[in-house]
C-alpha cells in the first residue's frame, strides 16, 4: 500500500496551502484514491466543491497524515467516490446541489440540501432557475408484510432542531430509518464568499450553536495556517480552555438528556445544574454564556482575569464533588441501564468505514481524537487520555462522555495552572494572492474540518465540515431492529447537529 | 439514588428567588407573571417551540429555562409537543426557505388566540444570515409577531422577562376590551 505522501506527485502540489499539502490530480489518481478509501486504507474526512473543481480531504489511517486532492472538472462532471465508498454519498449529493458538479456513477442522485425552495439551482456554481414544480422526495422503499411508515418532522415534539425522519416499522420494530435533512440550510458558505475575515469568523461561530467555540477555533486556525500567522502563547492556551469548557458543558447536558429520554429525569435535573454553573462561570470569565465570538483569527478578543479564573476554579471544584455521585447513580440504576445497554449498537466496522469521530467513534473502538493526532498545541503539553470502548451501544456513548468530562476537568486544571502571560492577539495581515489553509479541531461532537482560501484579506472560498456528516448515516444503521420508542434515546446518544450538517 | 434524593430534600431548592438581572426583578417577574398568566390563560401558558433555521444556540438557552435554577414550570409555563396544544409559538432562527412551509403550517395548526414570539437576533431580520439565497429573513415576514426577544442567544433571564412582557400586554388588552 502506498502511503498518502507517496501518492503526491511533487509537480502537482499547490503552493501556499498549509499545514497539509494539496495536490491537483487527474481522474486516474482520483479514482485510485476512491478505491483506497473503499479498501479502508484511508479515511475520508471531507469532500467539497468549487464552481469547476472538486476537493477531497483524506487521512492515512495508520499515520494520520492528511492531504487534500483536487480534481479540475471543467465539464462539470467527475468520477463518483461514493460509488465505491458510501460515506461520500451525502457530500457528493451536496456538491451537486450547490455547485452543479455531477458525480458520474453516483448511486443516489436525489438532491440533499436543495428542497427546490431557493428559487435557484446550483447557488454557488453557475446559477440556473429553480425547477418549475417540486416533485415529491422519493424515500427508499421497504417491502414486506405488515410494514407501516411513520413520518416525523421537520417540526419535532421536543425543543430540537428540524429534520425529517421516515421510519418503516414492523409492529414496534424499526426496519428502516431514512433521514431527510437540509431544513436549516442557511447558505453559510455562500455568505462567506467575499466576506471579510472578521465577518467570516462570526459566521463560522454560528454554524452550530453548541460548538460555537470549536468552530471559531477551527476557522481561526485555518485562517492563521493560510497566513502563516503565529498566535501568542497565552491565546493558544486560552483557546484550549474555552474548548474544554464547551466540551464539559455539552457532555453534561447530553448525559442528562440521554437519561431523560429514558424517562430518568432526576439525572437530567442534576446534570443541568452543573451545566448551568459552567455557563455562568463562562459568562463571568468571557462575557458570554456560550463563549461566542471570543476566539478570532489572530488570538482572542477577551482576556481571562483573576475573577474569571476564580469562578472557573470554583465551578470545577463543585463538579469534582458532585459528578461522581451522578456517575454512581447512572451505573447503579438498573431500570436506566436496561434502556441504554445494548440499545442502538453501531459496529466497529461501520465507524471505521465512515471515519465517525467523537463519542460515536470512540464508543465503537475508533481511537481517533484530533487533539492527539494530528494534534495541535497546547494539547501536546497536556496530560489526557482518550477513552475508547468497544460495545458501541447507547451505554458506551454515555460512558465515553462521562470519561471525557473527567478528562476535560483535568485539562482545565492543568491549563489554569500553567497559563502563560503575554499578549492575547496579533493583527491579521492582508496578504495579496491566494493563500489556502485548513484545520482539524476536536469539538465536543468530534472533529471539525475547516478549509479556506483567502485573498487580499477576504475569504475567497471556505468549507466547514461538521462531524455529523459521518455520524448521521450511522444512526440509520444503529436504530435498525430497535423499537420505535427507543429512537429518541438512540438519537440523543448521537446528538448529531442539524445546523452543522445543513450549513 | 435514595441518598441523593434525601440530600436534595434537605439541601433546599436550587431554584432562584431572584435571577440575577436586578435585585427585585425576578420576584416581581414571578409575581406578575403568575397574576397575568392566570387572568388571561388560567394557570397555564403552553409554548410550542419552532426552530425555523437557527444555529441551535437559542434552543440551548430555551432548554436552560427548564433547569432547576429557572424552573419555568413553576410559573405555569410549559413546553408542549404539538402546536394544537399551544398558546404561544416561540420561533427561533432566520427563517430558511426550506423551513418556510413548516413554519406556516405550524402557525395555522395553532388554535386562536395565539401569540408569536420571535427569539434571538436572527428571528428579527435574519441576523448575520440575512441576504443569503437560502434565507427568507425574520419571522415576521412569514407570520405576525407579537414580541421580539433580542440576543445571540438571549440568556434565560431575558427569555423569562420577554414571556412576562407578553403576558402583561395580553392581560392589559384583555381588560381594556
Amino acid at each position: 500500500m502506498p502511503s498518502l505522501i507517496d501518492l503526491m506527485p511533487e509537480g502537482g502540489k499547490t503552493q501556499h496551502h498549509h499545514p497539509w499539502p494539496r495536490v491537483v490530480v487527474d481522474t486516474k489518481l482520483w479514482q485510485f484514491a476512491a478505491s483506497e478509501l473503499a479498501q479502508g486504507h484511508w479515511t475520508l474526512i471531507g469532500l467539497w466543491g468549487e464552481p469547476s473543481t472538486v476537493h477531497m480531504a483524506i487521512m492515512d489511517r495508520d499515520t494520520t497524515d492528511i492531504a487534500v486532492i483536487s480534481l479540475d472538472c471543467p465539464d462539470r462532471v467527475y468520477p463518483s467516490v461514493s460509488k465505491y465508498h458510501p460515506p461520500a454519498l451525502r457530500l457528493e449529493r451536496t456538491v451537486n446541489d450547490l455547485f452543479g458538479l455531477s458525480a458520474q456513477g453516483l448511486p443516489d442522485t436525489r438532491p440533499w440540501l436543495d428542497h427546490n425552495r431557493w428559487g435557484v439551482r446550483f447557488p454557488l456554481g453557475n446559477r440556473i432557475d429553480a425547477l418549475a414544480t417540486t416533485s415529491p422526495y422519493r424515500f427508499l422503499p421497504a417491502e414486506g408484510d405488515g410494514l407501516h411508515q411513520i413520518a416525523v418532522g421537520p417540526v419535532h415534539a421536543g425543543t430540537i432542531e428540524p429534520g425529517h425522519f421516515r421510519f418503516t416499522a414492523s409492529g414496534e420494530t424499526v426496519v428502516r430509518l431514512e433521514q431527510r435533512l437540509g431544513y436549516t440550510h442557511k447558505g453559510i458558505e455562500g455568505l462567506m464568499q467575499g466576506a471579510s475575515i472578521e465577518r467570516a469568523a462570526q459566521l463560522a461561530g454560528r454554524v452550530s450553536g453548541d460548538s460555537t467555540v470549536a468552530y471559531a477555533y477551527a476557522f481561526s486556525k485555518a485562517a492563521e495556517a493560510a497566513l502563516k500567522l503565529e498566535v501568542p502563547h497565552r491565546a493558544v492556551w486560552l483557546r484550549a480552555l474555552l474548548a474544554e469548557l464547551e466540551r464539559l458543558a455539552n457532555h453534561l447536558g447530553d448525559i442528562g438528556g440521554i437519561c431523560n429520554d429514558a424517562s430518568f429525569g432526576l439525572m437530567q435535573a442534576h446534570c443541568n445544574v452543573l451545566r448551568e454553573d459552567i455557563l455562568r462561570a463562562a459568562n463571568t470569565a468571557f462575557g458570554h454564556r456560550l463563549m461566542r465570538d471570543v476566539i478570532v483569527p489572530g488570538g482572542l478578543v477577551r482576556d481571562l482575569d483573576e475573577n474569571g479564573q476564580a469562578g472557573i476554579r470554583a465551578v470545577l471544584d463543585n463538579v469534582h464533588v458532585r459528578f461522581p455521585v451522578l456517575v454512581e447513580l447512572y451505573d447503579n440504576t438498573a431500570s436506566l441501564q436496561d434502556r441504554t445497554v445494548d440499545a442502538g449498537i453501531v459496529t466497529a466496522a461501520l465507524v471505521k468505514q465512515y471515519g465517525a469521530g467523537g463519542y460515536v467513534g470512540r464508543a465503537s473502538g475508533r481511537t481517533f481524537d484530533a487533539r492527539r493526532a494530528p494534534g495541535y498545541p497546547p494539547y501536546g503539553d497536556l496530560r489526557f487520555e482518550v477513552p475508547v470502548l468497544d460495545e458501541g451501544d447507547v451505554n458506551a456513548r454515555v460512558w465515553i462522555r462521562i470519561r471525557e468530562v473527567e478528562q476535560s476537568l483535568s485539562l482545565i486544571h492543568q491549563i489554569l495552572e500553567r497559563l502563560p502571560g503575554g499578549p492575547l492577539c496579533v493583527p491579521i495581515a492582508s496578504v495579496a494572492g491566494p493563500r489556502e489553509g485548513m484545520a482539524l479541531v476536536e469539538g465536543f461532537r468530534g472533529d471539525i474540518l475547516v478549509w479556506l482560501r483567502l485573498d487580499s484579506g477576504r475569504v475567497d472560498r471556505c468549507h466547514l465540515r461538521d462531524p455529523s456528516w459521518f455520524q448521521w448515516p450511522l444512526l440509520e444503521a444503529a436504530i435498525e431492529n430497535n423499537i420505535v420508542a427507543d429512537f429518541p434515546l438512540c438519537n440523543k446518544s448521537f446528538n448529531c447537529s442539524y445546523s452543522g450538517q445543513d450549513l | 439514588m435514595r441518598k441523593l434524593l434525601f440530600q436534595s430534600f434537605f439541601r433546599g431548592p436550587l431554584t432562584e428567588q431572584a435571577p440575577a438581572l436586578d435585585e427585585a426583578a425576578v420576584e416581581e417577574l414571578a409575581a406578575t407573571l403568575q397574576r397575568a398568566a392566570r387572568r388571561r390563560l388560567g394557570r397555564s401558558l403552553s409554548i410550542r417551540e419552532i426552530d425555523a433555521g437557527s444555529c441551535n444556540g437559542c434552543e440551548l438557552e430555551i432548554h436552560a429555562l427548564s433547569n432547576p435554577y429557572y424552573d419555568v414550570e413553576r410559573f405555569g409555563i410549559r413546553f408542549v409537543a404539538s402546536p394544537r396544544h399551544a398558546d404561544v409559538l416561540l420561533v427561533t432562527g432566520p427563517v430558511t426557505k426550506n423551513m418556510r412551509d413548516a413554519l406556516e403550517r405550524t402557525y395555522h395548526a395553532t388554535p386562536d388566540p395565539k401569540w408569536v414570539i420571535a427569539l434571538g437576533d436572527c428571528a428579527r431580520d435574519g441576523g448575520c444570515f440575512a441576504g443569503s439565497y437560502a434565507v427568507v429573513g425574520g419571522v415576521s415576514q412569514i407570520v405576525p409577531v407579537d414580541l421580539h426577544i433580542p440576543g445571540c442567544p438571549p440568556p434565560p433571564v431575558a427569555i423569562l422577562q420577554g414571556l412576562l412582557s407578553l403576558l402583561d400586554r395580553t392581560a392589559k388588552s384583555a381588560t381594556s376590551t
